[in-house]
């Protein structure tokens, strides 16, 4: 164990439990402010493993405008806030817990199994900085990248569409 | 040095919670914050193997999940929106219309 491990272990266990919280939670904006720790925490577990330019990306992009996202569609759509009487079953709490854990725990030793903590993951601070993502991303993944800024302008595009209201119909 | 089999205990339990998340919860935006945690728990997964393997691949992937991801919330909450504006409820078990 060093520091950087020490480190990692505190914010994992943050985000595990605000991770669980998101989930739990009774009170829907509740949930969303959990997410906003659950997320900040998976984006220092990325600047402690180096990768610098992914971590910062997820918290811009996650916390900073997901998030937000999030928050103006619970105002949007008045979702009973504080109440919990849209998803009070307990049937299919039983089923989703039942089959959560059991996912978690197979994975969880099916993964040990194959990389016993004994294996080591080296962290290159060198490794994740914004020149080498840029070199690679414009190099090696030109194409991908196109096509995944041409996939945000139809999202953009039919968000407008779906989300607009429909003046020929109010009339 | 972070040991990888930590990291991905830690996305395993994302990807649990996610998991409880969609099968438990019934409002909408519920169920897509909890796919948010699913994403996340893969992105965690990629720039931990990219970090165990040297390879810078695994991170420029984590970017592109990040970017889907982003797009996958607009039209999500847009449909919601559009389902709350019809149906006055974004109960996602209420949404039958297409089920024999």
């Amino acid at each position: 164990m060093n520091a950087q491990e020490y480190a990692f272990m505190v914010v994992a266990v943050i985000g595990s439990l605000a991770a669980v919280a998101v989930v739990t939670a009774r009170n829907v904006v509740h949930a969303a402010l959990y997410l906003v720790v659950a997320l900040a925490c998976v984006g220092i577990t990325f600047l402690l493993v180096g990768a610098e330019f992914v971590g910062w990306t997820q918290i811009l992009i996650y916390v900073g405008a997901i998030v937000i996202l999030f928050l103006f569609g619970l105002m949007l759509t008045k979702a009973p806030i504080g109440r919990d009487t849209l998803d009070h079953q307990p049937q299919s709490r039983i089923v989703g817990g039942v089959v959560a854990l059991v996912m978690f725990l197979g994975l969880a030793g099916l993964l040990l199994r194959v990389w016993p903590v004994g294996s080591t993951a080296a962290s290159d601070a060198a490794l994740g900085s914004t020149a080498a993502i840029g070199e690679s991303l414009f190099r090696d993944y030109v194409l991908p990248f196109e096509v995944v800024s041409f996939l945000l302008l139809a999202a953009l595009v039919g968000a407008i569409v779906l989300a607009r209201k429909d003046e020929g119909s109010e009339s | 040095m972070i040991r990888l089999p930590l990291i991905l205990v830690f996305a395993a339990l994302l990807f649990s919670a996610g998991i409880y998340g969609v099968l438990a919860r019934r409002n909408a935006v519920m169920v897509l914050m909890a796919i948010e945690l699913m994403l996340n728990a893969v992105n965690l997964n990629l720039v931990a193997f990219a970090a165990a393997l040297h390879d810078v691949s695994g991170q420029i992937f984590a970017l592109f999940v990040i970017a889907v991801a982003a797009a996958e919330v607009g039209i999500g909450l847009a449909i919601v929106i559009l389902l709350f504006r019809n149906r006055a409820s974004i109960n996602v078990d209420e949404v039958d219309l297409l089920k024999w």
